[in-house]
């Protein structure tokens, strides 16, 4: 009997024991993290907006200021305040002059290891593709992270044709994939022999990026434009 | 006194009566007609690409064998075997040097790693062609037209690349049928495909002399036939079924059981006798999982073909399908089975 | 106490240290005890990361700061935590600093914190930090901890170098990304590839067990 009473009173005591412990340990690691995340946060969000920024220059040539917009749900695009994560983005690129040069697209898609994010720049006036970049891929190492180096396969994007067909509803030759050496008309990204699936699944990325996205933007061309003016 | 052992071997306990020499003499005769016919159709290069093959296995499997002193077994034929095989899986203009790689590679890591003869888990070919495939995914899946009219007067220049440095491939090359199929869409004559006037690996491109070759080995019971049987079987079937549902976008059964190393594959990589199961059943559930496998891989995998990744997979698991199919101990219930 | 004892008959290298001179605690880590080619411990990183010699060092200082913020963190709350929440609590304190080392690595570099992507986070799963604070952390003074934490996060950073540079020579013909062998090199894919990491690993658990075979025969 005795011993049951010191029992539980032990039991009782290091309790207390443990919850001291395991609160006064959460409370440093909290007070830890949250310097740590202060402290490291507008460094991050300033490089990465970089990155981003670097990328964007990047697909569209020649220009100095960019701003966000993104997809809404009736169809119109309109400039990105906050953030979401689930918004198709869209960034309009702009001379010294406030003159629209293109506009910047995420893309994403199934690609060999895994999905690929590409950003690639369109120009309403000419109706091409300007530019491309890849932001994110898993592709094998040697082979299928190609699509970001091999000058042959980038050298389709530099001016890949994207004209609308009459009603502007969607493309008048939709982006097809063909093997190295085979391309014939603008319209065809030349693919990369020995990273045949990767090269191809830009191609497809593209096909589908463009023939959703392209319509609505060059629809919408006037807006890009204007919103830059009135600021 | 003499020294008195005891040996503890596990089953099969019974012996044909068949050594392992004379059934892997057998082999090698029953491969003869398959080299010689890819030699014919890609010349010189094939020659040169299986002979490179061979050699380095020998050398793999004599050198190893006095490192770990023990008497040389490549009298054995069996080193031979693995070389061949590799020789024949392999594309006819891949550098010899990568060829001699995957031959050390083969014998050191698919066979001696596990224990030489008899205890290797994988087909040792094989192993060293996954590893070749893995390391040099270029050089391995640039193919070369068969019947050029200098094949028996010309070596191709990627054939002699110098040690460790890429190969540069002349403008003649050719695609697969499968890589064709795959890729394009185009899907090949049947009729070519069983005769081998198509391009591909040395040694896999005539089906029909393969399948007389293994005939033969069944004939004489040196293999046992129904592992090619469950193969071909599951892989006409299930393609049959999925050709059937779409005929244009699934291959035909004819042309999925022709191309590719499919046949090599079926006929004397998957019957390697230490690599597979033992029981009938088990044989049977062996083969057609490679068979499911290699449809699965062709039809919906990133690659044009799977063979080889088939019968590797079917390697690690024929253990576990040995001891799954065991017939329960007689007076045993499922549920005190481990108690 | 009783657990004590029976932590150290678990670990058996551990037993040895009873009584050593303190340098020892450092130099154990580095070779004798190395925590990747003799206890074979955190596979994970070492196989995933170690594709180029810079992610594995990446990789490996990051595991070696966690491990030694974390080392003395548990040992100078020793006498406080109750030994019923004693893993909850190391994985708390180490969960901790790998969010910080998370942090810290995306403000040094974008680039390198994506290469090295979800490895950073798993480093709380490492079990050589864990096990360190288990078997030697929770037992010793602030400065043999360290010490210990310094020698072993050394020698995991060795380890894992070792790795990186022979796979990154070989699948990409460079060092650090620059090119050491002439432009017609062929590249052994498979060496970058997650296979390649195991066949690496293999030779230089090869290579060791040698040196330590000859040893002990010696």
């Amino acid at each position: 009997m005795k011993e049951s009473i010191t029992a539980s009173r032990d039991e009782s005591a290091s309790t207390i024991k443990m919850l001291r412990a395991m609160v006064g340990i959460g409370i440093i690691c909290a007070l830890l993290i949250v310097i740590t995340y202060d402290g490291t946060l507008p460094r991050i969000e300033r490089l990465q907006a970089e990155a981003l920024e670097k990328a964007i220059f990047k697909v569209i040539p020649g220009i100095v200021k960019t701003k966000t917009f993104q997809l809404d749900k009736n169809n119109t695009f309109s400039e990105a305040k906050e953030k979401e994560k689930s918004a198709q983005l869209v960034y309009a690129g702009y001379d010294e002059n406030d003159q629209l040069i293109g506009v910047a697209i995420e893309a994403s898609g199934q690609g060999y290891a895994d999905i690929i994010r590409i950003l690639y720049g369109y120009d309403p006036e000419s109706q091409k593709v300007i530019g491309f970049y890849v932001l994110e891929s898993k592709e094998t190492p040697g082979l299928g992270d190609k699509i970001e180096k091999d000058s042959n396969f980038l050298a389709n994007f530099i001016s890949l044709d994207a004209k609308l067909s009459d009603d502007l509803s969607k493309l008048k030759n939709t982006v097809i994939p063909v093997k190295q050496g085979a391309k014939v008309n603008e319209w065809e990204v030349e693919g990369i022999t020995g990273a045949t699936i990767s090269s191809r699944a830009i191609g497809n990325i593209l096909d589908a990026s463009t023939n959703k996205l392209l319509p609505l933007i060059y629809s919408n061309k006037e807006l890009f434009s204007t919103k830059s003016k009135e600021e | 006194m003499p020294a008195k052992t005891l040996h503890i071997s596990s089953s099969p306990h019974i012996s044909s009566g068949l050594s392992t020499e004379v059934i892997m003499k057998n082999v090698v005769w029953a491969l003869i007609p398959v080299a010689a016919f890819s030699i014919y159709s890609f010349g010189i290069n094939a020659l040169l690409v299986i002979l490179t093959a061979m050699g380095s296995c020998l050398l793999t499997e004599h050198v190893l064998c006095k490192l770990s002193k023990k008497d040389s077994t490549i009298s054995d034929w069996s080193a031979a075997i693995t070389g061949l095989l590799l020789g024949l899986t392999l594309p006819p203009i891949f550098p010899l040097w990568m060829v001699l790689c995957g031959g050390v590679i083969a014998i050191a890591l698919g066979k001696f790693a596990f224990g030489g003869l008899g205890y290797n888990v994988f087909n040792p070919a094989l192993v060293g062609r996954a590893v070749l495939q893995a390391a040099f995914p270029v050089a391995i899946t640039t193919w070369y037209p068969a019947f050029l009219d200098n094949r028996f007067a010309a070596i191709s220049s990627s054939l002699l690349t110098f040690p460790f440095m890429t190969p540069v491939f002349d403008g003649t090359s050719g695609a697969t049928p499968l890589s064709a199929f795959k890729f394009d869409h185009i899907t090949t004559d049947g009729m070519d495909l069983a005769l081998g006037l198509v391009s591909g690996s040395t040694g896999e491109t005539s089906a029909i002399i393969i399948l007389l070759s293994g005939l033969y080995l069944i004939v004489r019971k040196m293999m046992n036939w129904r592992i090619p049987a469950a193969i071909l079987g599951s892989v006409f079937v299930l393609s049959g079924i999925l050709y059937l549902i779409d005929s244009q976008i699934y291959p035909n059964p004819i042309f999925m059981l022709f191309s590719g190393g499919l046949m090599l594959g079926a006929m004397f990589m998957a019957t390697d006798m230490v690599a597979s199961p033992i029981t009938s059943l088990g044989v049977i559930i062996y083969g057609a999982f490679i068979g499911i496998m290699v449809v699965v891989i062709r039809v919906w995998g990133g690659l044009p073909e799977g063979v080889m990744y088939a019968i590797l997979l079917a390697n690690a698991l024929s253990p576990h399908i040995d001891k799954m199919i065991q017939p329960r101990v007689y007076g045993t219930h499922k549920s005190t089975k481990r108690g | 106490m009783g657990n004590q004892i029976h932590d150290k008959a678990n670990t058996g290298f551990l037993s040895s240290l009873k009584g050593s001179p303190s340098t020892d605690e450092f130099i154990k880590g580095l070779w004798r005890d190395n925590p990747v080619f003799i206890q074979v411990l955190g596979m994970c990183p070492v196989l995933a990361v170690s594709n180029t010699a810079e992610n594995a060092l990446a990789m490996g200082l990051a595991t070696a700061f966690v491990l030694l913020m974390s080392n003395i963190l548990v040992s100078s709350l020793r006498n406080f935590i109750p030994k019923q929440v004693r893993i909850a609590s190391y994985i708390l304190i180490i969960a901790t600093f790998v969010t910080i080392t998370d942090y810290a690595i995306q403000a040094i570099s974008v680039e390198l914190h994506k290469s090295l992507g979800a490895f950073i986070s798993l480093i709380v799963v490492n079990c050589l930090i864990l096990s360190r604070a288990e078997a030697f952390a929770s037992k010793n003074s602030i400065g043999k901890s360290i010490l210990d934490a310094l020698g072993m996060g050394l020698g995991f950073v060795f380890a894992l170098f070792c790795l990186g540079a022979v796979r990154e020579i070989m699948g990409n013909g460079s060092l650090f990304g620059f090119p050491i062998f002439p432009s017609t090199f062929q590249n052994w894919i498979v060496m970058i590839l997650p296979a390649g990491g195991f066949f690496t690993l293999a030779i230089w658990l090869l290579i060791f067990n040698l040196l330590k075979q000859k040893k002990s025969i010696a």
